[in-house]
């Protein structure tokens, strides 16, 4: 009977650890490793700081790192996949006075680019 | 095996297939050299006591050896180095290579019709002519150097040298400061394009002619350019002429790098390099821009039409 009161008692610690670890960084179903080259591929570096990313050592625009912890895109939308998608392919329909340019990146490469970036915690 | 790029054992013209024939030579002749020290060494560990070879081993070893096999190489060396090309200026393609720090100013002349184009960054040779290159320095000691083709030269603040170059293989390679000459020694590459002669004509052509008016919008970019007074540094033939310090920037976007094989040309890399060389090549003269988002988009939509 102890030993039951004691599992109740403990129930909610358990249950705990069944939360996710961050509630924030909206689970991506892209590839990140694919991501991790096409942000290479498309130069995101030469204004980002990207870690782990080729030559990413740019400081024109934010630097990337722990952009899974980030709560806003651009300081103006939250944080998540669908924003993160449409902001890459085409920064410029969201926010016309951005320095970022349209590189033509489309919705498939942008996910795999996002999964990555919600990697960096 | 896809030739290498940049590579001493890949030549791809007739002097540097003369130089790897000779560094060949060299590595075969020293290995030889080696692997006798070695057995003379196991000999002297193992020989039996009491017989001395030393008189015998320090007259053969260090003196009737080395002379006649020195005296051959010598002799050997001399003729190769007479079979290399000599500077020749009286090509119908000439082309004056100038090193900054740290980039490559590179200037056209076509004997035939007087066509004058400027470049940078980029060289570009017809496959099988010869090209006569003068070299010179804007500034510190530099050198030519582009290994699938020839060795390298020296260019020297003040005077002038000559290099004939030919390719035999349409290709791309690169060449390389050699010269030690500041922080971004490294970061100075040269661009070496060898292609069939009908269009290298085209190519001089289109190089040698200003550049386009361009659309409405890159009117603006053009209003940008110089609002920003990039033309103080940067000439784009037939828009704003005069600036010399930096890069001829009127075909920029046929080019495949920025910023001297920094980055390979892209609208990405354009933004970048504009608003803050400085953060893909520290040190370059270029100055950071701090242009209105707008005014930068409007100037890269121009720069990316310059082809």
């Amino acid at each position: 009977m102890a030993d039951v009161g004691l599992a109740a008692l403990l129930l909610p610690l358990v249950l705990c650890a069944c939360q996710p670890r961050k509630p924030y960084p909206p689970a991506g179903d892209g590839n990140a490793l694919r991501g991790k080259a096409l942000l290479a591929q498309f130069q995101c570096g030469s204004c980002h700081h990207i870690p782990d990313v080729e030559s990413a050592r740019g400081k024109a625009g934010p630097s990337l790192a722990q952009f899974g912890l980030r709560s806003y895109i651009a300081g103006r939308w939250p944080n998540q996949q669908d924003n993160l998608v449409r902001w890459i392919s085409a920064p410029r329909d969201m926010d016309p006075t951005t320095m970022m340019p349209d590189m033509g990146v489309s919705a498939d490469d942008a996910r795999h680019m996002a999964a990555y970036l919600y990697t960096l915690e | 095996m896809t030739p290498a790029l940049q590579s001493v054992l890949s030549p791809m013209g007739p002097d540097a297939v003369l130089l790897s024939r000779f560094s060949w030579l060299l590595f075969a002749a020293g290995t030889l050299i080696f692997a006798a020290v070695v057995l003379l060494v196991l000999a002297s560990i193992f020989r039996k006591r009491g017989k001395s070879w030393s008189r015998r081993l320090v007259l053969g070893g260090g003196l009737v050896l080395p002379l006649p096999l020195l005296a051959a190489l010598m002799g050997w060396s001399g003729w190769q180095a007479s079979q290399l090309t000599w500077p020749f200026s009286g090509t119908r393609i000439q082309v004056t290579v100038t090193a900054h720090m740290w980039w490559w100013e590179v200037r056209y002349r076509d004997t035939a019709t007087g066509r004058e184009a400027v470049l940078a960054n980029e060289l570009r040779l017809p496959v099988g002519e010869r090209v006569y290159i003068a070299l010179a320095s804007a500034d510190v000691l530099h050198a030519f150097w582009v290994p699938s083709l020839a060795g390298k030269v020296d260019m020297v603040p003040g005077r002038l040298h000559g290099l004939t170059l030919r390719a035999d293989t349409p290709g791309r390679y690169r060449g390389q400061c050699a010269e030690y000459c500041g922080t971004q020694h490294a970061a100075m590459a040269l661009d070496v394009l060898a292609v069939a002669p009908r269009d290298f004509d085209r190519w001089l052509e289109h190089q040698a002619a200003p550049a386009s008016p361009g659309s409405a919008s890159a009117a603006r970019g053009r209003a940008a350019f110089f609002a920003a007074r990039c033309n103080a540094c940067h000439t784009v033939r037939g828009v704003g002429e005069g600036g010399a310090l930096g890069p001829d920037l009127t075909h920029i976007a046929s080019r495949s790098h920025i910023g001297a094989g920094v980055l390979p040309l892209s609208r990405a890399a354009l933004i970048g390099w504009v608003s803050d060389p400085q953060a893909a090549k520290p040190g370059a003269r270029m100055p950071p821009s701090r242009l209105p988002p707008e005014d930068l988009q409007a100037l890269a939509d121009w720069l990316e039409t310059l082809r």
